[in-house]
């Protein structure tokens, strides 16, 4: 067991845990933050998706070992971001969401996609969004979303 | 005692007349360096171990990587990206972290990245390029980050992607990735010796 502390949404938090953890866990066990899923457990579909230090991860393969001082931030705090809140404003518009599991993992990403390249094409978005599933088929209502928020964006 | 004087003229004389040879024709320094003959048997060792799956999965020609040692696709529909480290919202770093992760499965290392596409030692089919064209590919400085072949040792034995072909941690099952046909010694010693032979390729059959 180690200790870790952790920038989660701008706030210091404490763990102790076993270093191998994945971060999908600790957010879910140890500070009970559940709105980030476990869909695969092997980063195949993207439903755990967070972002560390800027970048689009699935936490369900990365050890809490590994995140050292990079902040992390979550579906919960991600609408204090104006992309973030942009991309939620958009994705309540289009009202994409059918079963909802999917979607805070797509969120995430498309929040990444969006901060790199605030207009994308539809290239861009297969590409960007290809590593995240969903299996009500929302594909099509996650791209207008996207380049709704896009579209939004200054 | 001019017998011992008139030998040890003679001693002398034959010793400058050696070096002198020596100098001149370059004997001594061919001796110890390989032939072209040995500098092509160490370039096979080099490519032996350039088109293990460690190293080759991340030299394709297409726009995804590979992986496993049947070189398959990378799941999750990951792409090469225009800087060879994915996409945003789909990067290396989404998942390769700067360490080998055993816990997940997930291989990691410092600067996790594809090969450029102009180091491609793949056709567009994902079969290996031949070893001639291999080798004209790793040492054509205008593709290579323009290193010579002291360079390319350098490379070898010291970059940190080399060195996890040698170290590349544990599948999800939890079973140990295959490593190259050499230890990483054994290739570098190998690199040394095709670099010091003058870095020869194999002509294409």
């Amino acid at each position: 067991m180690a200790t870790y502390r952790l920038n989660v949404n701008g706030r210091q938090r404490e763990v102790t845990t076993d270093p191998s953890t994945p971060l999908l866990w600790v957010l879910r066990e140890d500070l009970k933050m559940t709105g980030t899923k476990y869909g695969c457990g092997v980063s195949a579909c993207g439903a755990c998706t967070v972002h560390v230090g800027g970048v689009a991860t699935r936490s369900c393969v990365v050890p809490v070992s590994m995140i050292d001082d990079r902040p992390i931030v979550t579906i919960e705090g991600i609408g204090v971001d104006p992309v973030g809140r942009a991309v939620q404003n958009a994705w309540i518009d289009k009202d994409v969401v059918q079963c909802g599991y999917c979607q805070s993992g797509q969120i995430m990403s498309a929040v990444a996609l969006l901060k790199h390249t605030p207009k994308p094409t539809d290239l861009n978005i297969d590409e960007s969004m290809g590593g995240n599933l969903c299996r009500c088929a929302t594909y099509v209502r996650i791209r207008e979303a996207i380049k709704s928020a896009g579209n939004q964006l200054k | 005692m001019s017998r011992i004087r008139s030998l040890t003229l003679t001693i002398s004389a034959v010793t400058i007349a050696y070096v002198c040879f020596v100098i001149t024709t370059g004997t001594a320094t061919r001796a110890e360096e390989p032939s072209a003959m040995q500098g092509l048997a160490a370039w096979q060792q080099v490519y032996s171990v350039l088109t293990h799956p460690r190293c080759i999965n991340c030299h394709t020609a297409t726009s995804y990587p590979q992986q496993g040692d049947d070189r398959h696709r990378h799941f999750a529909n990951v792409v090469r990206g225009p800087a060879n480290t994915g996409v945003p919202g789909l990067n290396c770093s989404s998942c390769h972290q700067k360490a080998n992760a055993d816990s997940t499965g997930v291989p990691g290392g410092h600067n996790w990245h594809l090969a450029p596409l102009s180091m491609k030692w793949q056709d567009e089919n994902d079969r290996p390029l031949s070893s001639a064209m291999v080798c004209r590919v790793l040492k054509d400085r205008s593709k290579n980050h323009n290193l010579d072949g002291p360079g390319l040792l350098k490379h070898h034995e010291e970059e940190a992607l080399v060195h996890w072909a040698w170290n590349p941690g544990r599948r999800p099952d939890g079973s140990m990735r295959t490593l190259p046909p050499l230890t990483h010694e054994q290739f570098v010693l190998a690199t040394r010796q095709w670099v010091e032979a003058g870095m020869p390729c194999p002509t294409e059959r």
